[in-house]
């Protein structure tokens, strides 16, 4: 039986993204300036390995993004007319794939790696009832005894050390092969160059980013496979889940709410620029009127607005992951609609310095009509600035979330977040003992997205503002930047 | 000058307005208060009466914009509009959604007491801070030392200000045990509770103040006068703290201007983790809640904080350097 396809508002909006990044891709490959920007970018060895990582974590987001709902069976005796029933819960491949963590549901807290529980609870012991730790249901499910705990877990280590490794010198020497074939050289000198970072692109670099990747996934995957890596929280919910759930939610927020600010930003900006006069004044006041109210508080009331309209209509949502869904794609709308003011301000700016220029002015005069100069003249003359806001609000709108989440205006409880994930962490870690494995997967997930982020943000910056580039600290003097 | 702040003046009400009808129509357009009222009330069974109940209480059973049953002036003023929006102009901001019904604008103006007790030193320490991490930085420009203070910011600013918090009450709280966990006292009590609270938060902004102000300081460095001053044989300390900071002075206010409402409106995430009763915490309270008349008045006295405080920081240009003139 076939299962249902179901897309969400958010999985359009990833998709999109990815369809948009390829064929942003090609139009840079087919002009020359464009390609020569780029290729600054990936020149940059930071801004390299923060895109590998960036690439990665993006494949997980999109790989979570293809959702069905699986076909039910049909009861006996049902006629085939009748409508074929599907299950009420959303999946994801992401959830197919991980689908041990989803069903491996212990009953509450478990440290990571542990097979029994962190808590004492009362369970029955040949007859008598007895305080002990009890055995987890999942972690460590097919050891026999618990002493052979420690030889396991090395075990499995050890193996997913190896196919990390493995894998991260079959993605080398496939490098290595392709630069070979570029430069019709033998593949050994290929390797050397590599080895000896005399490649343009930082390659050395980028593939020892995705050695340590390999490195710390291999064995976390491997060991995934009996244990509950970053242990389990109050529900016996398995943190490595969630937090790999997580990264689509970011994702979302980072691109949706950016993408959402555009068509205000740049359309009033521009008209506000070139055509001056009352125009002019109307999107001034607009966006002061927008940037005078608190960010917080503004989102907050939007956001409350958007929930009674949630709550009084639920006739509206078939399945609880698309009523989350919708909060989340609203969230991001909200942002978006929130936000455009800074970016409005600097195209506003930009455009009427552009509009003083010779070009812009012959072109007038030749007759050209008034929006063909401002989507032909003067909108690829500041696409380089909508780039750079673009990729700086990424990681900011992404730690903005944790704070939306904290107030409670975040997205929908039931939706795995880095916000969320903190906020549980927060009760968690006033506890005795300590639990802080939930706190330390979100910190270690949430951090290495955000500097990547962060790295490529500041390579692409460079690339496209020049002034930026003196800014950048240096170790030698008279190095190239 | 005063033409200028006349003008300002008169502009920063004309968006008062604006923001005004804004929150107004997001808040009685885009739902009905019928609808504010079932959630309010709460449960999944709300009878009718329960909910005209509720209104009555509140005076949102009037007409909205226009009450055509009235006679005369009443006509405007004896709708919810009037009663609820327009009276926020007079800084009369009535009573809570909720069912204690607290007077907000006595609590406004209470915890804006105790916000400015946190916000205040840091907003001072804040500047001082960054400002010399930033020139640290400067001073030993392409070595190590600027190099990985560069690294250290990036890093810092890719975390969360939550983390600093959670990880900071752990440490000085719970393992040393030097400051209380949360709470507040008044008077001179108070400074036991917000040492970590400012410390944390000077910390969580460093990375990304220092990194701004570090460029503007490059950025200085490369003018003209810089060099003139090195020509004529000013040691590098002299250049930087007498030259160069004075003439950053400009960005810097900008920079830091944009923190000055909060420091009047509190921090949101800190005072509620402290458990520090301001203005920030009260907006917390109100959104879970979801008190939606604490709120709205709290969305105005935002704005109005915030066009209060563009208009001093613009009267601070002209003090930080001469030659700006306001016309």
């Amino acid at each position: 039986m076939m299962p249902k396809l179901v897309i969400l508002w958010s999985d359009v909006v990833v998709i999109a993204t990815l369809v948009l990044l390829l064929l942003y891709t090609f139009r840079v490959r087919a002009s020359k300036n464009r390609r020569a920007t780029w290729m600054q970018v990936v020149r940059d060895p930071a801004a390299l390995c923060s895109a590998v990582v960036l690439v990665l974590f993006f494949a997980v987001a999109v790989v979570d993004s293809l959702h069905f709902r699986r076909a039910l069976s049909d009861a006996p005796g049902a006629s085939a007319q009748q409508r074929q029933a599907y299950a009420t819960r959303t999946e994801s491949l992401l959830d197919v794939l991980l689908a041990r963590q989803l069903a491996g549901r212990e009953t509450s807290y478990s440290a990571p790696l542990a097979i029994r529980a962190f808590t004492k609870d009362s369970v029955e012991v040949a007859g008598a009832t007895e305080r002990i730790y009890p055995r987890l249901l999942y972690g460590g499910k097919s050891l026999r005894d618990d002493a052979e705990w420690a030889g396991d877990v090395l075990q499995r280590a050890v193996l997913g050390l190896a196919s990390g490794l493995a894998l991260a010198l079959v993605v080398a020497a496939a490098v290595a092969l392709v630069l070979a074939r570029l430069r019709a050289d033998s593949f050994a000198s290929a390797w050397r160059a590599i080895v000896h970072n005399q490649t343009d692109l930082p390659l050395r670099a980028a593939l020892l980013t995705v050695l340590a990747l390999c490195v710390v996934f291999g064995p976390l995957f491997s060991l995934a496979q009996n244990y509950h890596v970053f242990g389990t929280d109050r529900t016996g919910n398995d943190v490595f889940y969630q937090a790999l759930k997580s990264i689509r939610t970011a994702f979302v927020i980072g691109t949706l709410s950016t993408i959402a600010t555009l068509p205000l930003a740049v359309g009033l900006g521009l008209v506000a620029g070139y055509l001056r006069g009352w125009v002019d004044e109307v999107v001034q006041y607009l966006y002061t009127l927008l940037s005078s109210i608190p960010n917080v508080l503004l989102i907050a009331a939007c956001v409350l607005m958007m929930q009674v309209f949630i709550d009084t209509h639920p006739d509206l949502f078939e399945t609880g992951a698309e009523r989350a869904d919708v909060r989340l794609f609203l969230l991001c709308v909200i942002l978006g609609l929130t936000g455009w003011a800074t970016l409005c301000r600097l195209l506003r700016a930009e455009t009427m310095k552009l509009c003083a220029l010779d070009y812009v002015q012959a072109a007038n005069a030749f007759g050209v009509r008034t929006g063909r100069i401002m989507t032909r003249h003067i909108f690829p003359n500041v696409v380089h600035l909508i780039i750079i806001t673009t990729v700086l609000d990424f990681s900011a709108l992404i730690l903005y979330e944790a704070v939306l989440s904290y107030v409670g205006v975040g997205v929908d409880p039931s939706m795995n977040s880095f916000g969320g994930m903190i906020n549980l962490a927060r009760t968690e870690m006033s506890r005795d003992p300590l639990v802080w494995w939930s706190f330390a997967a979100a910190f270690t997930f949430m951090v290495t997205l955000v500097l990547a982020a962060n790295l490529f943000a500041d390579g692409v910056r460079d690339a496209f503002d020049p002034r930026a580039r003196s800014f950048r600290p240096r170790l030698h003097k008279g190095a190239a930047a | 000058m005063w033409n200028y702040l006349i003008r300002r003046s008169f502009y920063g009400v004309l968006v008062l307005l604006g923001v005004n009808l804004f929150t107004f129509m997001l808040f009685f357009t885009v739902n009905t208060p019928d609808d504010m009222a079932r959630l309010n009330i709460g449960g999944k069974r709300v009878t009718q009466e329960q909910i005209v109940k509720w209104k009555v209480e509140r005076g949102y059973d009037k007409p909205l914009y226009w009450n055509g049953a009235a006679e005369g002036k009443k006509q405007v003023t004896d709708t919810v509009f009037w009663d609820r929006s327009v009276s926020l102009l007079a800084l009369d901001f009535g009573r809570s959604d909720s069912t204690s019904a607290t007077d907000i604008g006595h609590e406004i103006k209470t915890r804006m007491g105790v916000s400015l007790q946190l916000a205040v030193p840091l907003f001072l320490l804040q500047i001082v801070v960054s400002v010399a991490f930033a020139l640290l930085l400067v001073f030993f420009k392409h070595s190590r030392i600027d190099f990985w203070g560069v690294v250290a910011c990036v890093l810092m600013l890719s975390i969360s200000a939550l983390f600093y918090i959670i990880v900071g009450q752990y440490l000085f709280s719970r393992v040393f045990h030097l400051v209380p966990i949360s709470g507040f006292e008044s008077g001179w009590d108070a400074v036991r509770f917000l040492v970590l609270p400012v410390i944390l938060s000077l910390l969580s902004r460093l990375g990304s103040e220092g990194r701004l102000y570090r460029a503007m300081f490059l950025e200085e460095l490369g003018r003209d006068y810089v060099r003139t001053a090195r020509a004529k044989g000013l040691s590098e300390p002299k250049v930087l703290f007498s030259h160069v900071l004075r003439n950053a002075l400009i960005p810097i206010l900008t920079s830091a201007g944009s923190y000055l409402p909060f420091v009047f409106l509190g921090s949101l995430v800190f005072e509620s983790f402290f458990g520090i009763p301001g203005l920030g915490a009260y907006v917390i309270e109100a959104i879970t809640g979801q008190d939606f008349a604490i709120v709205r008045s709290m969305v105005f006295v935002g704005s109005l904080i915030y066009i209060a405080s563009y208009i001093v920081i613009d009267v601070a240009y002209t003090w930080v350097d001469p030659r700006v003139r306001l016309a």
